[in-house]
């Protein structure tokens, strides 16, 4: 029998950031203004929500559609834009099959339309730019990292911050033509000529973690359980402390 | 009441058992922790319960198998919408672990505590009277490691962030002590048909 109990791993308990209930607590309009193709299965919606709060990367905010029957259906979407100053934000959603809300969004939709949303939610995922960042996602997980890489180039932070993408192919990754020096995508189906094909792999991470920078990363993951499950165990092999490790899984 | 020009939602009938926001996920069981899956063997597996009781006690994995097996078979609720029906957990009641450590009648609110570190607050209330389990088994086979093996909390009738995976132990207290999603912006008791999602809910 023990007198007090020590984790058996440390996880990272404190939330990066204190978080307003008030603004979580409230339903706001927003105005979808502009609708962006990302990928043939994925889009950018940008919106105007003149009285949000403001945010920090990596979080997230919930959506509401209302039918006219009065049936809703919310889902929780991580917000895609930098923090902006000027009322607006963007979320990048995936054409889920059969998906209720996304399947509106993706065959419905146009610019002048209204939902309802509420947050930003949860200061764990959130990266205010103030630690070096090791950010690493799948599919539309790469949603909040870009965020991130989005503010890290807004404010022109010289904290260091790289991305580890992975994408079945070219085609289906996500933000390509803003991608710099900071990311190094992964192709797991096809690649362009010459790129490897294959899984995200130790040898991904070992320099990045073995060239560390001075105090150590904060690893940001964010994907499928699956991937979720795959990358942090990765990284855990490879050295990075388990409670330096934040996750998003999308379920 | 905010309409969603074009806006129906999938082809639905009323759900009965189905919180207001929810949906049914079906035979889906997403998996949401923050946290990296432990390696967590049954062998090192302990649950202790402890603070304001007569005799706070540590169970190991054979200990806690030897007391009145208790099944769960009904319905769990997340925060982020989905719900799913007809779930079967198998373990023991908490009430059996508490009865063992006698909880002094100041306390009023419990911290459940995780091997991972992580935490969430309950009202003693909602741990007693064959309300929660301490859970091993789902649909008959271990629970696995990425739902909370090998052993977790279950409060089904709250949403499921209070129902803590790999549960090491609760500290019964006479006040209430916010845990991880609690301080980071989510509902103090989660009750799924008040919708008490966020902190102000």
């Amino acid at each position: 029998m023990t007198e007090t109990f020590t984790p058996s791993t440390r996880f990272a308990v404190p939330g990066r950031i204190a978080v307003s209930n008030r603004a979580a607590a409230l339903w706001q309009t927003a105005t979808l203004t502009e609708i962006r193709p990302e990928t043939p299965r994925a889009a950018t919606f940008r919106f105007a929500v003149p009285a949000w709060a403001g945010h920090l990367p990596g979080q997230h905010l919930m959506l509401r559609l209302t039918a006219d029957d009065g049936y809703t259906a919310q889902r929780h979407y991580s917000i895609a834009s930098a923090p902006d100053d000027d009322g607006h934000l963007e979320l990048t959603l995936d054409h889920v099959s059969g998906g209720e809300v996304s399947g509106w969004f993706h065959t419905r939709a146009q610019p002048g339309d209204e939902v309802q949303v509420r947050g930003p939610l949860s200061g764990f995922f959130a990266w205010p730019g103030d630690r070096p960042a090791l950010l690493i996602g799948a599919g539309s997980g790469v949603v909040p990292l870009m965020s991130m890489v989005r503010h890290h180039r807004a404010r022109g932070l010289d904290v260091p911050l790289r991305l580890l993408v992975s994408a079945r192919g070219p085609e289906e990754l996500i933000y390509a033509r803003e991608y710099g020096a900071e990311t190094l995508p992964v192709f797991t189906r096809s690649a362009p000529e010459g790129v490897p094909v294959g899984r995200l792999a130790a040898h991904h991470l070992a320099p990045l973690l073995a060239e560390g920078p001075t105090g150590g990363w904060e690893a940001y993951v964010c994907g499928s359980n699956a991937f979720a499950e795959h990358a942090s165990r990765l990284l855990v092999r490879a050295g990075q402390p388990v409670d330096r490790i934040r996750i998003e899984r999308f379920g | 009441m905010n309409v969603t020009r074009g806006f129906t939602g999938r082809p639905r009938a009323h759900r009965p058992g189905l919180p207001p926001g929810q949906y049914d996920a079906g035979d889906d069981w997403p998996v949401l922790s923050a946290e990296v899956t432990p390696d967590l063997a049954p062998a090192d597996w302990t649950f202790r319960v402890d603070g304001l009781v007569a005799a706070p006690r540590t169970w190991d994995w054979d200990e806690a198998h030897a007391l009145p097996r208790s099944a769960y078979e009904g319905d769990i609720h997340c925060v982020t919408s989905w719900s799913k029906f007809g779930v079967r957990f198998g373990g023991v009641s908490l009430d059996a672990f508490l009865d063992a450590v006698r909880p002094d009648t100041s306390a009023t609110h419990a911290v459940a505590y995780a091997h991972t570190g992580y935490t969430t607050n309950l009202p003693l209330s909602d741990l007693t009277g064959g309300r929660a389990w301490i859970a091993w088994e789902y649909d008959g086979r271990p629970l696995a490691a990425e739902h909370g093996g090998p052993a977790r909390l279950l409060v089904p009738h709250l949403y499921f962030w209070k129902s803590a995976k790999w549960i090491a132990g609760l500290r019964l207290l006479d006040h209430d002590e916010p845990g991880f999603w609690e301080q980071n912006g989510y509902h103090g008791r989660g009750n799924p048909w008040e919708e008490q999602r966020y902190a102000g809910d």
